[in-house]
């Protein structure tokens, strides 16, 4: 474990923010801190049974492979799946199953497997999917992982089993990054910036401050967050390598600094500064520091967020009275209002990976909620329904959208999927949970 | 708007100030945080100056002297401007403070005030960090427009991020969309 705090801090810990970065490893396996309760299901859900691994080598396994892959698939909103108390036996091989048992229960297809404990030390997952109806296998593979990797070659058995049966590309072994705020004492709360799974267990805290923290932002390869702190008295974008655990602040000065987004090249960072006046988009290069302004208009531009393409990107303003969205080049250009007829309130635009869609924070009579706009037709949906749901993020295959709601104990994660069929919340037991960012693919 | 104009408009914004602060105009804003009228322009909200103006802008005793700020019967004692909904329209109730901060100011010129701006958690984080210093600068704005100069006001937003009440209802948000005067 690694902390960083000067003598500085150390002295005048009462008034100056107390900031701590610590590696990812060193609060790996304590509780997990965040489940999930699944709200709303899909009728049209395909029906799977993931049948507990056999395991061979091991008087106890460490981790209930069969469990995480049965909770990935269900949770995606795309599989209905079965526990195993109904199942009507748990065959590990293929010569052991009885098709016609499963027939009767309407399972379409079946995942079984193995967990083998290999003799230098590591494990091997074998597993299967078997089409019940044709009686047939579909896919099957032996992957040899270790102890400290069992989780994540469990999230990449769901990929796997995901894309052979959907066709796309599975997103359970990506990783989502939030912030969350314990309260010590009134006024004095503790801000954590924390990475975990993207089904929210194994959270790592990668920063700790006594004050607040804004907006984590994923750089596109997956290993640096940029965010914003008030550490120094004032917003202040900074990065931090995930790997090292090194920060750097990178932006600071008079006025907002603030509204971090990485462009798909990795190279630049839009940026919200109000050093000239008002809140503006800046673009900032990363490698020499170049600052270039985007927008000029007396009126709030914020939030940028950039298209797939990496040429235009859209932004919230409110140039036409109340906020809305706008798009415009990055070579420059005059923005154009990308929201009508939605009402007053739209902002926090994020793009779909395939660049067709955009999720927003929506205002209305009711409350904010997270909507999605289609880009060609202009139409949009609303896809939550609590009172306060704000700050969504894309899944990077585009199937669901991650956000924070109001819940009873105080902001907490939820994700939908991106026509809004299933809800699920994720749940933390320790103070709120806010502005979560849905990582990269971890090629 | 540049040279004399502008000074033509200080001069008029300063006897609105004069004049507007007690008069019986109806209020455009209410502690519920309903904005119904929306005025854009820079100050004062109430537009009747029918002569009914009696107080003066400068009010509550003469003392500008660095101790005052110290003294709990001083106007200097109230350090929160509060905001309506989505606004960064300084209230015609906040403008005895603003004068008598102002003047505080201009009194001693090597003290300095921090403006922390702030609004309520409603809507997208980051547009709230822009409305918390919209409205920490309309406090500036009005400093020095009434005797402070520019290098004595800082200011600095926080968005929604250090509510002032943890509740989430428009008492709590009424409490919330506010600037701090920290000295």
């Amino acid at each position: 474990m690694f902390s960083i705090r000067s003598r500085e801090f150390a002295r005048r810990a009462l008034r100056v923010a107390l900031v701590l970065v610590l590696f990812a490893a060193a609060t790996a396996r304590a509780a997990e801190e965040v489940t999930i309760r699944i709200e709303e299901g899909v009728a049209s859900a395909l029906p799977i049974a993931v049948v507990p691994f056999a395991t061979v080598g091991d008087a106890e396994p460490p981790l209930d492979v069969a469990a995480i892959v049965r909770a990935d698939l269900a949770r995606s909103g795309q599989f209905a799946t079965m526990p195993p108390e109904g199942m009507p036996s748990q065959p590990a091989a293929f010569s052991a199953i009885n098709f016609k048992d499963w027939r009767v229960l309407g399972m379409e297809n079946l995942v079984i497997g193995k967990l083998l404990r290999a003799p230098e030390g590591g494990y091997v997952v074998e597993f299967r999917v078997v089409d019940v109806y044709k009686g047939k296998q579909l896919m099957g593979y032996r992957v040899p992982t270790t102890a400290a990797n069992l989780r994540l070659t469990a999230h990449h058995v769901s990929d796997l089993v995901y894309e052979r049966l959907l066709g796309e590309r599975g997103a359970f072994s990506t990783r989502i990054a939030y912030i969350t705020v314990e309260k010590k004492a009134p006024g004095a709360s503790i801000y954590r910036l924390q990475i975990a799974d993207a089904d929210g267990y194994d959270p790592h805290t990668i920063l700790e401050s006594t004050q607040p923290l804004m907006s984590p932002t994923w750089s596109p390869d997956g290993n640096h967050l940029a965010y914003v702190s008030f550490e120094d008295r004032n917003s202040a974008i900074w990065l931090q390598d995930l790997r090292s655990g090194e920060r750097k602040k990178i932006i600071a000065g008079e006025g907002i600094n603030s509204a971090p987004a990485f462009a798909p090249d990795g190279q630049r960072l839009a940026v919200t500064l109000s050093r000239d006046g008002n809140p503006e988009i800046y673009l900032y290069r990363l490698g020499n520091g170049n600052l270039r302004r985007l927008t000029n208009h007396p009126a709030i531009d914020t939030e940028a967020n950039w298209a797939p393409d990496g040429r235009s990107i859209v932004f919230t303003s409110d140039r036409g009275g109340g906020p809305q969205i706008y798009r415009m080049d990055v070579d420059g250009g005059r923005p154009e209002r990308v929201t009508f007829n939605m009402g007053n309130y739209n902002a926090r635009a994020r793009y779909s990976p395939d660049g067709r869609r955009l999720a927003v924070v929506h205002g209305d009579k009711s409350g904010y909620h997270i909507a999605v706009v289609d880009l060609a037709s202009n139409d949009f949906q609303v896809v939550t329904n609590a009172r306060l749901d704000e700050s969504p993020s894309f899944a990077p295959n585009g199937s669901m959208i991650i956000y924070a709601t109001m819940g009873s104990g105080g902001t907490e994660l939820a994700a939908t999927s991106t026509d809004g069929r299933l809800k699920q919340r994720l749940a933390t037991q320790r103070g709120e949970v806010r502005e979560p960012a849905w990582g990269p693919f971890r090629d | 708007m540049k040279g004399a104009g502008q000074k033509l408009l200080v001069v008029l914004l300063a006897a609105l100030l004069v004049t507007g602060c007690s008069s019986r105009s109806t209020r455009s804003d209410d502690a519920q945080g309903r904005a119904t009228v929306e005025d854009r322009s820079m100050g004062q909200t109430g537009t009747d100056a029918d002569g009914g103006a009696q107080s003066s802008a400068l009010p509550g005793g003469s003392d500008l002297s660095a101790s005052a700020l110290n003294d709990p019967a001083s106007p200097l004692a109230v350090r929160i401007i509060y905001f309506d909904y989505d606004s960064a329209n300084i209230r015609s109730d906040s403008s005895d403070t603003l004068a008598a901060h102002a003047a505080f100011l201009a009194a001693n010129p090597t003290l300095s005030v921090t403006l922390e701006g702030h609004a309520d958690e409603r809507g997208s984080r980051e547009y709230n960090l822009a409305l918390g210093e919209r409205r920490a600068l309309a406090v500036r704005r009005q400093l020095v427009l009434l005797g402070a100069s520019a290098g004595q006001v800082r200011s600095v937003s926080y968005g929604e991020e250090r509510p002032a009440v943890d509740g989430h209802g428009e008492e709590s948000y009424s409490l919330n969309r506010r600037v701090e005067l920290v000295y």
